[in-house]
């Protein structure tokens, strides 16, 4: 491109929200509404089009940038470096793809809203976004720790609410001690290299090797990655931040946020640590982190009533998938988790938003209290049972052709039961909101309040008023998210190019070639991924489970007794389940210990 | 000598985050996950640490072949108190809130959020 230089584009996608930021905070008292919207949402869209020009600049290699034109030389790097390939650059589209609709539905979501919101949404992009580019490590903690600040306040941002506050103080209490514990990491491998950068770290540890320094290294630094990933016992604060912050800012968090943690485990493990740990360890390690918060995360989404609390425990049961496809360790694992990854983010936005809606409209996100009062708004129902149906799988969804590859790379029978299952609970539960609110499907629930859920009875609306018509905006945003969530799986190229994407992500020697001395092969061996007839099958496969999960939840007091009965037996587990998330910020720090030392354990042991 | 500055680092770490588990009181846990964080200080500024060496600023007083301490580290460390100020500061508004709304700071009594 003649304008800007393909190595600029990293640098210029960091400035750009940053900068609108700045405008916004320092004129937004000034600047009308519209205005404030217009420059928050501009800038959004303005930084997707270069994150797609950056998208169109990597098919034959990567887009390298020495910070400050500290280029590396033979003996001695001591700049910073960002590193742009396929799979990042795809990430930061949907980082500001997701951004610029969460800004559009905000239109006419909130009516007393201050330019610092739009501020604290473009830094927590920003902050995203050079989580996703850097291609150092230290720059990795720094770019969490902006992005933990922002979404801390932004999770908090109801500050008159009881439950916001609540949420945003042990979102921010949990992930600043992970952030640390990463940073004790991040120490000890420098005490033992002297490097920050990835790929001066390869480079290091190839000729060094592993020994306990390492090792411990490794897991402090996943321990931080897996909190903000919100796998389990990482992820109580997750659906805390969740089920407080609005709507639009909850598609950041469930699409790009909690994701960019499996991302950041992803590339230091590829980058720096692969070869150095023994395959089988780490293979272990995400294999089973995987399989607890998928089984973990659509037990609780199964059980709740509150909308968006049930989102987000679907959100990390697919934290949990993402993790068992990265188990393969193989680059159609890491293509089938980047396919799911996207997908997912799509069709969650749109939940997420519909959610919104709801809550704009009746005033609640609570399913039972909710029962039938959507009839006059079937086409949200629609809409809610089409996304519900995408996060189960239904082809041509992105979500099955990402799952269909996770299981395909895991090779195993067991595995794809698994991921079929979870994949129809978590569908299966949100088909059962859309069923129950907008067409007021079974028998009316009995609203016995118990003392171990939330209700989201009294959850505060952004907006008085209630609207009795949704905005233009509004249904906008969630059209956009629902066809992108469909042109992941529909549109040939999205599809075909992760693969050799992945092939490349996975190369630990073309990143680090690309990195230091500017040359690098692209990968030969690139897998293939394309839809199969099994793909279809097992998504198709996966809705009608998720019907029928939604149809016994429905109508689960005029289930035969035969049913009942086993269902019943599970109830103390259920209620011990729901204590353990006590809400208390003392009892998640110390699973937060617990989990780490877990980790230590399972890369140690074998 | 250095030994023992790591020992006080993650022992700063762990204590920190014993505060959180065991807090009664959330301007103890915000001032616990601080007291962590500071461990990272130590941590960081022990890996730079070289018995002998003087400040990395060299000038007339320094010749360019004198051992220093490592500069990284430092630069690391303060840009680690940047970010604990912002959060130290953002957790602390919050706790303000969550006193006004819920009429208690004691963590045992917040039960708007569970299950």
């Amino acid at each position: 491109m003649a304008v800007l230089p393909a190595a600029d584009l990293p640098v210029v996608l960091l400035a750009t929200p940053v900068t609108g930021a700045c405008v916004l905070l320092a004129l937004g008292r000034r600047l009308p509404g519209w205005a404030v919207d217009t420059v928050a949402t501009g800038c959004a869209l303005l930084s997707f089009v270069l994150a797609v020009l950056l998208v169109g600049a990597t098919p034959h290699g990567r887009v390298v940038t020495w910070a400050g034109g500290w280029q590396p030389k033979p003996k001695l790097t001591v700049g910073i470096v960002l590193v742009a390939d396929r799979t990042n650059a795809s990430l930061v589209v949907l980082i500001f793809g997701l951004a610029a609709c969460a800004l559009l539905f905000g239109w006419r979501y909130f009516d007393s809203v201050h330019a610092h919101y739009h501020a604290l949404v473009l830094l927590f992009v920003a902050g995203m976004t050079g989580f996703a580019l850097t291609g150092d490590l230290f720059d990795l903690f720094v770019f969490f720790e902006l992005m933990g600040a922002s979404a801390y306040a932004l999770a908090a941002f109801k500050i008159e609410d009881a439950e916001s506050v609540q949420g945003g103080l042990t979102f921010g209490v949990i992930n600043s001690l992970g952030a640390y514990l990463c940073l004790i990491g991040i120490a000890m491998l420098y005490a033992r290299t002297g490097q920050l950068g990835l790929p001066q770290l390869a480079v290091a540890l190839a000729g060094h090797g592993s020994d306990p320094l390492v090792l411990a290294a490794f897991v402090l630094i996943s321990t931080g990655w897996l909190v903000k990933a919100a796998a389990v016992p990482f992820h109580f604060w997750l659906a805390d931040a969740h089920a407080v912050a609005p709507a639009p800012v909850c598609v950041l968090f469930s699409g790009a946020m909690a994701p960019l943690g499996v991302y950041g485990l992803a590339r230091v493990y590829w980058v720096v640590f692969h070869g150095v740990l023994p395959d089988g360890s780490v293979h272990r390690m995400f294999l089973v982190l995987g399989v607890a918060t998928a089984v973990l995360g659509a037990f609780m989404c199964l059980t709740q009533r509150h909308v968006k609390r049930l989102l987000a425990y679907s959100t990390i049961a697919h934290i949990g998938l993402f993790l068992i496809g990265l188990a393969a360790l193989t680059s159609l694992g890491v293509a089938g988790t980047a396919v799911y990854l996207v997908g997912h983010a799509a069709v969650k936005g749109a939940l997420f938003l519909l959610t919104g809606m709801l809550l704009s409209r009746y005033r609640s996100v609570d399913e039972l209290s909710l029962f039938g009062r959507g009839r006059d708004h079937q086409v949200a129902g629609a809409a809610f049972v089409l996304a519900a149906l995408g996060l189960a799988g239904l082809p041509p969804f992105g979500t099955a052709l990402g799952k269909s590859l996770v299981d395909e790379a895991g090779h195993s029978v067991a595995l794809t039961v698994l991921t079929l299952a979870v994949s129809a609970v978590t569908g299966g539960a949100a088909l059962r909101v859309a069923l129950r609110v907008y067409f007021g499907v079974g028998p009316r629930p009995p609203d016995e309040a118990t003392a171990d859920v939330v209700t989201g009875q009294d959850e505060e609306p952004d907006a008085t008023p209630p609207s009795t018509r949704t905005p233009v905006s509004m249904s906008l945003a969630v059209t956009l998210l629902l066809v992108a969530g469909l042109a992941v799986g529909l549109v040939p190229g999205i599809a075909t190019a992760a693969g050799p994407a992945a092939a490349m992500f996975v190369d630990q020697r073309s990143y680090v070639d690309a990195a230091l001395h500017g040359s690098g092969q692209l990968p030969i061996s690139v897998p293939d991924t394309h839809w199969t007839t099994s793909a279809i099958v097992s998504g198709v496969l996966a809705a009608l489970l998720a019907v029928l999960v939604a149809v016994i939840g429905l109508y689960s007091r005029q289930l035969p007794e035969l049913v009942r009965r086993p269902i019943g037996r599970l109830r103390p587990v259920l209620t011990g389940l729901h204590r353990v998330h006590s809400g208390h910020v003392g009892d998640y720090a110390a699973w937060l210990v617990f989990g780490a030392a877990v980790l230590a354990g399972l890369v140690v042991l074998g | 000598m250095s030994l023992f500055a790591y020992g006080v680092g993650i022992w700063l770490v762990l204590v920190g985050i014993f505060g959180v588990v065991r807090s009664h009181n959330l301007i103890h846990t915000v001032v616990c996950v601080s007291v962590a964080q500071s461990g990272t200080y130590v941590v960081l500024l022990t890996v730079g640490y070289q018995s002998g060496a003087v400040a990395p600023i060299f000038g007339s007083g320094t010749p360019p072949r004198t051992p220093v301490v490592d500069p990284v580290v430092q630069a690391m460390t303060l840009t680690d108190i940047v970010v604990s100020a912002t959060v130290t500061a953002l957790l602390l508004a919050m706790v303000i809130q969550v006193a006004k709304r819920h009429g208690t700071i004691v963590p045992d009594e917040l039960h708007a959020l569970r299950g």
